[in-house]
């Protein structure tokens, strides 16, 4: 069990105002993702919750219970550092066993959980070695197991991949996904990769500047952004924002398109460009053009393109995927 | 420059440095020689370097004479005692401010510092007296809280430098695996420590083995070191030299290992930190 | 990690520590300054009276002061100019590939862990003795005669002593930074045509010159305050030709008993030590800060 709702939650770092007051619910079971930028708070918050911070204002509770003012270890949360954060002076079974050893569990239950864990992770034939003898993403899964055995209400992670290189940060992806549906336990999962947010989060919160910006199921972020920030946050490559006599046409400040609804022709279109570098994929092409008269855009064209340096071409939109900002940047309903 | 020297450029420039390095080595090498001479070999000139008469016969007289262990025992005692309790205050001292700096956290260290530096010459006075007036004087008891007291900033410095490169999240985990405060210490950071803490314990060793203010002014006997012990040689009576070198010998012997097996760590900690 | 828990549990822990050194540096120092202000004798107890600055003036104006002043600045000034130049020298020398380096660098710094009043009896005796010494001999090999080291020339000698010391700290530290300076950085300057020597003033010599202030720093403190060389070796003398300040202010306090005089003389050493502190420690809070 572990439902954890935020109620304006605020952290100064002296006259720094990181988090100026969160309120979230996150329900039993949920895999709920953190993202933003760079700086925004999503470590800050995550040990807020953690208890690693305390916070300067605002309720944590867990399970109904407000635990803001609880020591670490009395939260019931268990956490994953980006660092790994092993203990390199213990074998794999002693850092796995090592929360359960401060709970002081007698030796068989400590020695049938570490063991069950290692054979989750695929870690039995590890448990003598040391962390420096592993790597890296053993060390993950190592990091994971001293999460699971101590059978938390919640696991924490801050950025557990980001120390990888990118083929095992696919795999240990869907590890984590998988140990997800195997285990059923609440987890929040801090990231700044907008994938592994839209393919591993129940839930998505984006983050910038310390504020919620929105909080949804990934399609739905990415289909109703709330606003120009999320719409340029969620989906890759990022969206055109195009302002003028376009954004005129459609009746707002601002609109965007996705690099994906994007439909290339050479004959005509809506708007003129000239294609300034292709980037061929193989299954996609990307085009980097100057639109004439609107900058720089970005295009996502399915399969292989034949298009290169200085072709000219027209783009025009799909109507029904254009989306609409105020000057605020706020999102205008219908399109 | 090097990358291209030749082999007998190498061979040349070695001659030439292990003469250089012998010649720096060279009061040492000498001083341990003399220690197997006889008195009268020992002052002759010429003076021999190999062919005489090696002799263990001073370790025994320096021993008999003046009772040469009395004074090592004090030396280890001030050494290891003043140690054991620096350690004490310095790692529950650098353990905070490492991991739980606060604004002040850089001041207080800077002023650690800054005690290290007041010349002994500058208290003597009033120490010499405070001493005189408790029954401190000459006692193991008093000289271990002076040397504890002058090497305190140092080992909180070279504890805090060494901690500060372990990660602060390990302990974090530490704590949300369920570790109290002590447990924390004990089990997670006194472990990651070890080479840190031995070298600082090393270097306090080096330093209180060494001193020779305090020791030679707060000491007459009973506490007295082996820096006192040698310095009773300055007024000798009769010939001495092989005596002064086989007591000498046994003085600087260990120190000297225990400098050599530390010499890497040394420097951070006498620099505080501020050469790597 | 700030949890209001864990900051107070971090200042407690770091009180025990605070509070001793506190206490150890501000009573006793507090005791000195009052005491510069008495007359206190500890041969006519009893007759402390309050004087103002008289000691100060005494000690101050009195030739010895002078004496063991150009006495401290001489000792510390050649030490220092011995040490840093002979440290760069030998830390260059010890940089470069050479048969059996880990030994030979044991070798030479090994001076620094000798007990001061090792190293003093040792050189007073067993090399410097105008009869019997090892220096007395090599001079007459070469039909010199020998010089009466202690009698001639005490402060040399003591400089000599003294710089064999703090060498191998010199070495020690310059050798680190040495090594820590950039293989890349050398080589393109030799690509860019630089030789050893362009090499050494403008890229070498600029990479230690951190290391070489902290090392002056470190011994001009340790320099201010030399004692038990000159305790064993020279007494002070012959006259004042080897007393420096703090062999002074230990004279008056301990040998003459004049508290007074002796207090006043602790804080002008003070003093003089915290000129050189404030440049110290303004240098390694910098380095605190990165
Ligand atoms: N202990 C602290 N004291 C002062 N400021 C802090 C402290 N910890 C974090 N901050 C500031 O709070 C802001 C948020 O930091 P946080 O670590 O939560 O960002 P983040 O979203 O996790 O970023 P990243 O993706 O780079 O990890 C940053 O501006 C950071 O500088
Ligand atoms: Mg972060």
């Amino acid at each position: 069990m572990g439902a954890i709702r935020l109620e304006k939650v605020k952290k100064t770092f002296g006259t720094l105002d990181v988090i100026p007051g969160v309120d979230l619910d996150i329900n039993d079971g949920e895999f709920v993702v953190f993202v933003g930028p760079s700086g925004c708070g999503k470590s800050t918050l995550l040990r807020l919750i953690a208890g690693l911070e305390d916070v300067t204002d605002g309720k944590i509770l867990i399970n109904g219970t407000d635990v803001a003012n609880e020591a670490p270890a009395k939260r019931g949360l268990s956490m994953v550092f980006q660092s790994y954060a092993l203990y390199p002076h213990m074998t794999v079974y002693n850092n796995i066993a090592f929360g359960l050893k401060m709970a002081g569990e007698s030796k068989d239950v400590i020695d049938e959980k570490v063991q069950s864990a290692a054979k989750i992770l695929n870690l039995t034939d590890y448990l003598e070695r040391r962390p420096g003898a592993l790597s890296g993403g053993q060390r993950q899964r190592v990091a994971i197991g001293r999460a699971i055995v101590r059978n938390p209400a919640a696991f924490l992670f801050d950025e557990p991949l980001s120390n990888l290189d990118a083929a095992l940060r696919v795999n240990m992806r869907l590890e984590i996904t998988g140990l997800h549906q195997e285990l059923k336990t609440t987890m929040i999962y801090v990231t700044h990769d907008q994938v592994e947010a839209m393919t591993m989060a129940d839930k998505i919160v984006v983050l910038q500047a310390g504020r919620v910006e929105q909080v949804g199921k990934p399609m739905d972020l990415y289909s109703n952004p709330a606003n120009k920030f999320v719409a340029g946050f969620i989906g890759s490559p990022k969206m055109n924002f195009l302002g003028g006599d376009i954004a005129a046409k459609h009746d707002c400040h601002e609109i965007g398109v996705r690099p994906e609804h994007l439909a290339v022709s050479t004959d005509g279109g809506e708007i003129a460009a000239t294609v300034k570098i292709a980037e061929h994929l193989g299954a996609e092409t990307y085009l980097h053009v100057e639109a004439d008269g609107l900058g720089p855009m970005t295009v996502r064209a399915t399969g292989e393109v034949d298009l290169g340096e200085n072709d000219r071409i027209f783009l025009t939109p799909e109507q029904d995927r254009i989306h609409r900002f105020d000057q605020h940047g706020l999102t205008l309903s219908g399109a | 420059m090097e990358n291209k020297q030749t082999p007998l450029g190498y061979v040349s420039f070695s001659v030439f440095a292990w003469i250089v390095g012998l010649l720096i080595f060279f009061p040492i090498f000498w001083m341990v020689l003399t220690s197997f001479k006889s008195e009268l070999e020992a002052i002759s000139i010429p003076p021999s370097f190999i062919s005489f008469d090696w002799t263990l016969e001073n370790y025994v007289e320096v021993q008999e004479r003046s009772n040469y262990f009395k004074f090592a025992m004090n030396s280890v005692i001030l050494a290891v005692g003043s140690t054991l309790v620096g350690l004490v205050f310095a790692v529950t001292c650098a353990w905070a401010m490492a991991f739980n700096p606060t604004k002040r956290t850089k001041d207080a260290l800077l002023w650690m510092l800054s005690t290290k530096m007041m010349p002994p010459v500058g208290v003597l006075v009033p120490i010499y007296l405070l001493f005189r007036d408790w029954g401190l004087l000459d006692t193991r008891f008093g000289l271990i809280m002076v040397l504890f007291l002058m090497n305190l900033p140092i080992m909180v410095w070279m504890l805090y430098t060494y901690f500060k490169e372990i990660p602060t999240d390990i302990l974090e985990a530490a704590r949300m695996d369920g570790a109290t405060l002590p447990k924390e210490i004990i089990f997670v950071l006194l472990p990651m420590a070890v080479p840190g803490i031995a070298s600082t314990m090393l270097l306090n060793i080096i330093l209180a083995w060494n001193e020779a203010f305090w020791t030679l002014n707060l000491t007459t006997s009973d506490a007295a070191p082996l820096t006192a012990f040698i310095a009773s040689y300055s007024s000798p009576e009769g010939l001495f030299w092989a005596k002064l070198s086989a007591a000498s010998t046994l003085a600087v012997a260990p120190i000297l290992v225990i400098g050599w097996f530390s010499q890497k760590q040394l420097v951070r900690g006498l620099t505080f930190g501020a050469v790597k | 990690m700030s949890t209001r828990a864990s900051t107070l549990t971090g200042r407690i822990m770091s009180a025990p520590s605070i509070i001793v050194l506190f206490l150890w540096m501000a009573v006793p120092l507090g005791m000195t300054i009052y005491f510069s202000f008495l007359r206190y004798n500890l041969l006519s107890p009893g007759m402390e009276e309050w004087i103002g600055t008289l000691n100060y003036e005494f000690f101050l104006t009195d030739p010895a002061f002078f004496a063991s002043l150009a006495n401290t600045l001489l000792l510390v000034g050649s030490v220092l100019i011995i040490t840093v130049v002979g440290g760069i020298l030998l830390g260059l020398m010890l940089d470069q590939p050479i048969f059996g380096r880990g030994i030979l660098r044991l070798l030479v710094i090994a001076p620094f862990f000798i007990m001061p009043t090792v190293n003093a009896l040792v050189w007073k005796n067993l090399l410097m003795d105008p009869v019997s010494g090892m220096f007395a001999w090599i001079a007459s090999l070469f039909g010199l005669p020998a010089i009466d080291w202690f009698t001639n020339a005490p402060l040399t000698s003591i400089i000599i002593m003294v710089s064999w010391q703090w060498l191998p700290f010199a070495v020690l530290i310059l050798l680190t930074a040495l090594q820590s300076l950039d293989r890349d950085q050398k080589e393109a300057a030799q690509m860019d045509g630089a030789g050893p020597v362009s090499i050494f003033f403008y890229i070498t010599l600029p990479h230690l010159s951190r290391a070489i202030t902290v090392v002056v720093l470190i011994e001009t403190i340790f320099l201010l305050t030399v004692f038990a060389e000159i305790f064993v070796t020279t007494g002070g003398g012959p006259g004042l030709a080897t007393t420096n300040i703090a062999f002074l202010v230990y004279t008056q306090a301990l040998l003459q008993f004049d508290v007074g005089g002796a207090s006043a003389g602790g804080i002008v050493a003070v003093v003089l030590a915290n000129i050189v502190a404030i440049f110290l420690i303004r240098l390694i809070g910098k380095n605190l800060d990165n």
